[in-house]
């Protein structure tokens, strides 16, 4: 059986569980995927299982003969995964099942192709992407508002060190929250509901994967 | 938050969230407004024994709605106000009786808090 699914984050909402606890989880819809390729140590040197997700008419030739063996048309998102114990054959549908209550699972956002990562923010100044201070707000300040700073020293060692914190790119990027409780299973209609919060927007598309660093 | 009637799969995106909200909720809940005196059963969990015990007091908040809906009672219990806060569709909240109908014309009953006695009385709502 495969180890992860690709799926999609429908939004947050509160449920009950058994004893009464109200707890705050991420839905997300984990199905149908469908095995489109099985890659094996002979023919492509490491093993793996490519899965698909979300049906979809609009394919290119090329696309569309690569899962020629499926029983749906096309396949939006495809993504290896790994693979252990129990095979799994091409077309196979895989569903919620491959999850159980109570296990821990990793989520992350922008590992599929062409998918978005966590929401982006644009160019963001250090105030907002490294949570620095920022200059006064009073006493004659002009344009110091939301001022790094100093970046460096003077000629010794006149230059700045790699990896400096400053502006840039903030958000849209592959990131992953690990251990994640899974709070229900509703295998009939493929949702998966974690504890807490994933990153990424509504119906970004998301891998759910077994912990990989779960504590026994 | 905005509902998207999106087509996707078997449920139109945004109601599959809907559709799980809508589980959680409680069958039979009478309808709870400030200023009404209510009777909260509530499930206490004493080492493994499980019992019942009444809170009874005035509804001062009535927060949200769905499943996450929740109530503040406040009572006043030897001469010291006892706020508590219960959501509503909790499985630990096993009953809820509203004992008294109150006429206010606010929705927060804040007011009531640096009140006691005579200034803290809530009119009977009266109905026809």
């Amino acid at each position: 059986m495969v180890n992860a699914l690709i799926g999609r984050k429908i939004g947050m909402t509160q449920v009950f569980t058994e004893i009464g606890e109200a707890v705050g989880v991420t839905v997300l819809e984990v199905g149908p995927n469908y095995v489109s390729q099985i890659k094996t140590l002979e023919r492509d040197g490491y093993e793996a299982v490519q899965l698909g997700f979300d049906e979809t008419k609009k394919l290119s030739k090329p696309e569309r003969g690569h899962l020629k063996a499926l029983s749906v048309p096309g396949l939006r998102h495809l993504h290896e995964v790994q693979a252990t114990g129990e095979p799994v054959e091409i077309g196979q549908e895989l569903g919620a099942g491959v999850f159980e209550k109570g296990e821990k699972v990793d989520v992350t956002v922008g590992a599929v192709n062409g998918t978005a990562g966590s929401k982006g923010k644009g160019f963001a100044g250090t105030v907002k992407r490294h949570g620095f201070a920022g200059g006064p707000k009073t006493h004659g300040q002009s344009d110091r508002h939301r001022a790094p700073g100093s970046i460096g020293a003077s000629s010794t060692p006149g230059r700045v060190f790699k990896g400096m914190r400053m502006s840039g790119q903030m958000g849209n990027k592959r990131r992953t929250v690990l251990n994640l409780e899974v709070v229900d299973v509703l295998p009939d209609r493929n949702l998966v509901l974690v504890k807490g919060g994933v990153p990424g927007a509504k119906n970004g598309i998301v891998v759910i994967r077994k912990a990989v660093k779960a504590r026994k | 938050m905005g509902r998207l009637f999106v087509l996707f799969g078997e449920f139109p995106m945004g109601m599959i969230l809907e559709s799980i909200r809508q589980q959680q909720l409680k069958q039979g809940l009478p309808d709870i407004f400030p200023g009404d005196t209510v009777r909260v059963h509530v499930k206490v969990v004493e080492g493994n024994r499980e019992r019942i015990q009444v809170f009874e007091g005035t509804v001062i908040k009535v927060a949200k709605g769905g499943p996450d809906k929740n109530i503040t009672v406040r009572r006043l219990a030897h001469n010291v106000g006892v706020e508590r806060t219960f959501l509503v569709n909790s499985p630990r909240v096993d009953k809820i009786e509203v004992t008294r109908r109150g006429d206010v014309r606010r929705a927060r009953l804040y007011y009531l808090r640096g009140r006691v006695g005579k200034s803290a009385r809530i009119k009977e709502k009266r109905t026809r």
